[in-house]
């Protein structure tokens, strides 16, 4: 069955007990047993839930995993991924990967005596420079933020296993709908589901998604031992979601193409970072992976200073203002004092987050007006 | 955004309120536009992005003045949880926004809500007309119930608009028609329905569940009243149920007051997940329509189908009608079995994998029935042939589904 499909009904089967369409929200925290020391399929939720399982199906199923879970967050889904490793261990990571994946490594995974090195994710000889004999896992984003880069997954998943360590991507800007990283070679992927995934902005949610079944019951036993999982009413709200992502992806990446290629040919734009134009330096290697669906997200410059580039962000009526992004409304952003704006000015050159960057999702609402409602902003703040 | 508002965010509105109605800027947008912000305040209160689900039974004031100004002054605020709550409150902005109206009261469910404008509408003596294929449950309410209280209902065959002009006398109070119609597909001509009420001094009500406003919009040939059931594509999912009445601020004024008496309320859950269903509604119906047209044509052309209604196809008696009202023809299609008794006919269903075998529609998972079995299972046979259900009749709500997977899904069922 297409995909399409399978996000609709595979773990959506009629629920056994009452024949509903629907899969039930149990809110149990715990279940009878047949008997002492004889255990039905869930025990005690935090372990599994008849809701949460039945999406983690989902999950599995859309992207090829062996198995997949799901977190309250998605970095509670990172935090369980780096703690497959140990003191000692070296993990290399994309420079630039989110901002709490960065927190987490150099923050919280340094405290357990792991080491990290960052590489720039869409070069592969730099992670291959990168890679130290204790490298146990190398952790990139599918689609980079915000400058919306674009990693040979395949050719980092060789030097990755030719080094003795597990690849991991952050496919959040790229659920798989329209990019399965699993078929491309990387053992873990994870999904901050509180973008796409959900879609709504109203629930947030984590998922990590393996190949391999060892790796899939370590991850397990770990979700387990920590408890970070999702509640009951978030994975049916993240289910319900997950039934209109392809449609949703088709849609929404067909309006973000249309408003680069506009945005491409404003006067007041200097540049537009999007996968999906001809003129961003990832292009081929984006179409090679991801067909002709590049996304919902775009980062571009105007020819204006931090004032005006605020302005902007400011005097959209349709795009809220706000960081998050992949839900069906519209989002707009500066890097400079949002998404970014804890990098120092160092930091910020080099990693192209300049003052005049704005980063936008774009949600399901018709092209037509989220083009009319940026050419007001950006003709208002000149 | 027809009827819908955008607000400025940064405006100086330092304590949003959920019920305050959003204000300036009226613009014009697409569907999809006003499915995702129609109805909504642009900022919401703790600066959210999605609605709060507002569990309050009741509503408290500040003292006993503010009661008696909020009498006094009918300000528009909550009350009572029956007359209405915040939750529900932004659905029915979005839904009148949706079909062009100027006011929708939302219900516990669909019959709910038909329930609620008859009552409101009609006193013993009154007369309706009704065309004759429409949800058996509508036709029982009228014909079992109404009567009760004196109401007398008229059916006259569908389309049928000379019938229906010779039913109407001075006591007639209302038209009713569905279009399409259940099982049937017969699509009403709209302008030709609101010209008759009209010159006949009658209100006018269609029932719109089937089109939905993405492929129809009736208050735009001035039909009086839309009713839904918001359950089937509106919500989508199939996990909820509402049902709506959109019309008029002055005529549907007795309509939501009754029932506040009534109080067949929906609840905030609800209305938020109808609220959260709605955001993908334009993207939903069309996905829905192009299965709806492709399985028709598939299955018309299957040697083992006598007969497929769908009014996106040229053999339907509607197909003229459809195509000059509708934007798109729907998910819902209903066929005959070539040469095949009831049980070969159930067989068909019971071997198919994709489509779940259950009564409703309009949501994201296909399902089939047999409508001899599932709705008229206690009819005599000549009911069922009087409302031309066939033993060998099955009807298909076309879900979201990649097509392919449905049509080959039917084929391997229709080889069993």
């Amino acid at each position: 069955m297409k995909f399409r499909t399978r996000a609709i009904h595979v773990g959506n089967e009629p629920d056994p007990a009452t024949g509903a369409v629907v899969t039930p929200i149990h809110l149990a925290t715990t279940f009878i047993q047949p008997g002492a020391g004889t255990w039905g399929p869930f025990d005690y939720s935090r372990s599994g839930s008849p809701t949460r399982s039945a999406v983690e199906r989902t999950l599995a199923n859309l992207e090829g995993a062996a198995g997949a879970l799901a977190f309250s967050s998605g970095m509670a889904a990172t935090h369980c991924a780096t703690m497959l490793h140990k003191s000692g261990d070296h993990i290399v990571a994309g420079c630039d990967i989110y901002g709490g994946t960065f927190r987490l490594l150099h923050k919280i995974c340094n405290r357990s005596g792991i080491e990290v090195t960052l590489a720039p994710a869409d070069d592969a000889a730099q992670i291959q420079a990168a890679m130290k004999p204790n490298t146990k896992m190398v952790w990139i984003e599918s689609i980079g933020n915000p400058l919306m880069t674009i990693p040979d997954i395949p050719a980092i998943a060789q030097i990755a296993h030719r080094g003795g360590s597990l690849l991991g991507v952050d496919s959040t800007f790229a659920p798989p709908a329209i990019l399965r990283p699993l078929e491309l070679g990387a053992d873990i992927v994870m999904h901050s589901a509180t973008k796409y995934l959900g879609g709504h902005s109203d629930c947030l949610a984590g998922v990590l998604a393996a190949r391999d079944l060892v790796i899939h019951k370590e991850l397990y036993f770990i979700q387990n031992a920590t408890g970070g999982v999702l509640g009951a009413l978030e994975s049916f709200l993240l289910q319900r979601g997950i039934k209109t992502l392809e449609i949703r992806m088709r849609e929404q990446c067909q309006s973000a193409l249309w408003i680069a290629q506009w945005l491409e040919r404003h006067p007041h734009v200097k540049r537009v970072l999007y996968p999906g134009l001809a003129s961003h330096t990832n292009h081929e290697r984006a179409n090679k992976y991801m067909g002709n669906q590049f996304g919902a997200m775009i980062s571009f410059e105007i020819d204006g200073d931090f004032a005006k580039t605020k302005g902007v962000c400011q005097s959209t009526k349709l795009f809220g203002l706000a960081v998050s992004l992949g839900a069906v409304e519209s989002l707009i952003e500066q890097p400079a004092s949002m998404s970014h704006a804890s990098y120092d000015a160092q930091a910020k050159a080099k990693f192209g987050i300049t003052d005049s960057l704005i980063r936008i999702s774009v949600g399901l609402e018709d092209p037509d007006d989220l083009i009319a409602d940026l050419d007001q902003a950006i003709r208002t703040s000149h | 955004m027809e009827n819908a508002t955008i607000v400025d965010k940064h405006s100086n509105a330092t304590r949003p309120s959920v019920e305050t109605p959003p204000e300036l800027a009226v613009q014009r947008a697409g569907l999809s536009t006003t499915s995702v912000h129609a109805g909504e305040a642009r900022r919401k209160p703790s600066d959210a992005i999605t609605d709060s689900i507002c569990c309050s039974s009741t509503f408290t004031f500040e003292s006993t003045q503010s009661i008696i100004d909020y009498i006094e002054q009918k300000q528009d605020r909550e009350e009572y949880g029956r007359y209405g709550n915040p939750n529900e409150k932004v659905v029915e902005r979005k839904l009148a926004a949706l079909d062009g109206a100027e006011e929708a009261i939302i219900y516990s469910s669909g019959m709910a809500a038909i329930v609620g404008l008859l009552m409101a509408k009609l006193s013993s003596g009154d007369e309706i007309v009704i065309f004759d294929q429409c949800y058996h449950r509508s036709r029982e309410f009228c014909s079992k119930h109404l009567s009760r209280f004196g109401i007398v209902t008229h059916q006259v065959e569908t389309g049928d608009f000379h019938a229906m002009d010779a039913a109407i006398n001075s006591r007639t109070k209302l038209l009713i028609s569905e279009s399409p119609t259940n099982p049937h597909l017969s699509v009403i001509d709209l302008e030709q329905f609101a010209t008759l009420g009209k010159s006949r001094k009658v209100e006018t009500l269609i029932d719109a569940t089937l089109a939905t406003p993405y492929n129809i919009r009736p208050i735009e040939y001035g039909v009086d009243y839309v009713w839904h059931s918001a359950t089937k594509y509106m919500g989508g999912h199939n996990d909820l149920l509402a049902g709506v009445i959109c019309g008029s601020k002055d005529k549907l004024e007795e309509v939501r007051k009754l029932r506040g008496i009534l109080g067949g309320i929906n609840s905030p859950h609800n209305m938020y997940l109808l609220e959260r269903g709605l955001k993908t509604f334009a993207l939903r119906m069309e996905r829905h329509n192009e299965n709806g047209q492709r399985m028709a044509e598939f299955l018309e052309k299957h040697p083992k189908i006598e007969k497929v209604f769908y009014p996106g196809l040229k053999s339907h008696p509607s197909h003229e009608t459809a195509k000059r009202t509708m934007k798109g023809f729907g998910g819902l299609i209903t066929f005959l079995v070539r040469d095949a008794d009831w049980k070969q006919t159930a067989a068909i269903i019971d071997a198919c994998t994709i489509p779940k075998i259950a009564p409703s529609l309009g949501g994201v998972e296909s399902l089939i029935e047999q409508p001899f079995v599932m709705s008229y299972f206690d009819y005599s046979p000549d009911d069922r042939k009087r409302f031309g259900i066939a033993d060998n009749m099955i009807r298909m709500s076309c879900g979201i589904e990649d097509s392919e997977d449905l049509i080959a899904d039917l084929e391997q069922a229709l080889d069993v």
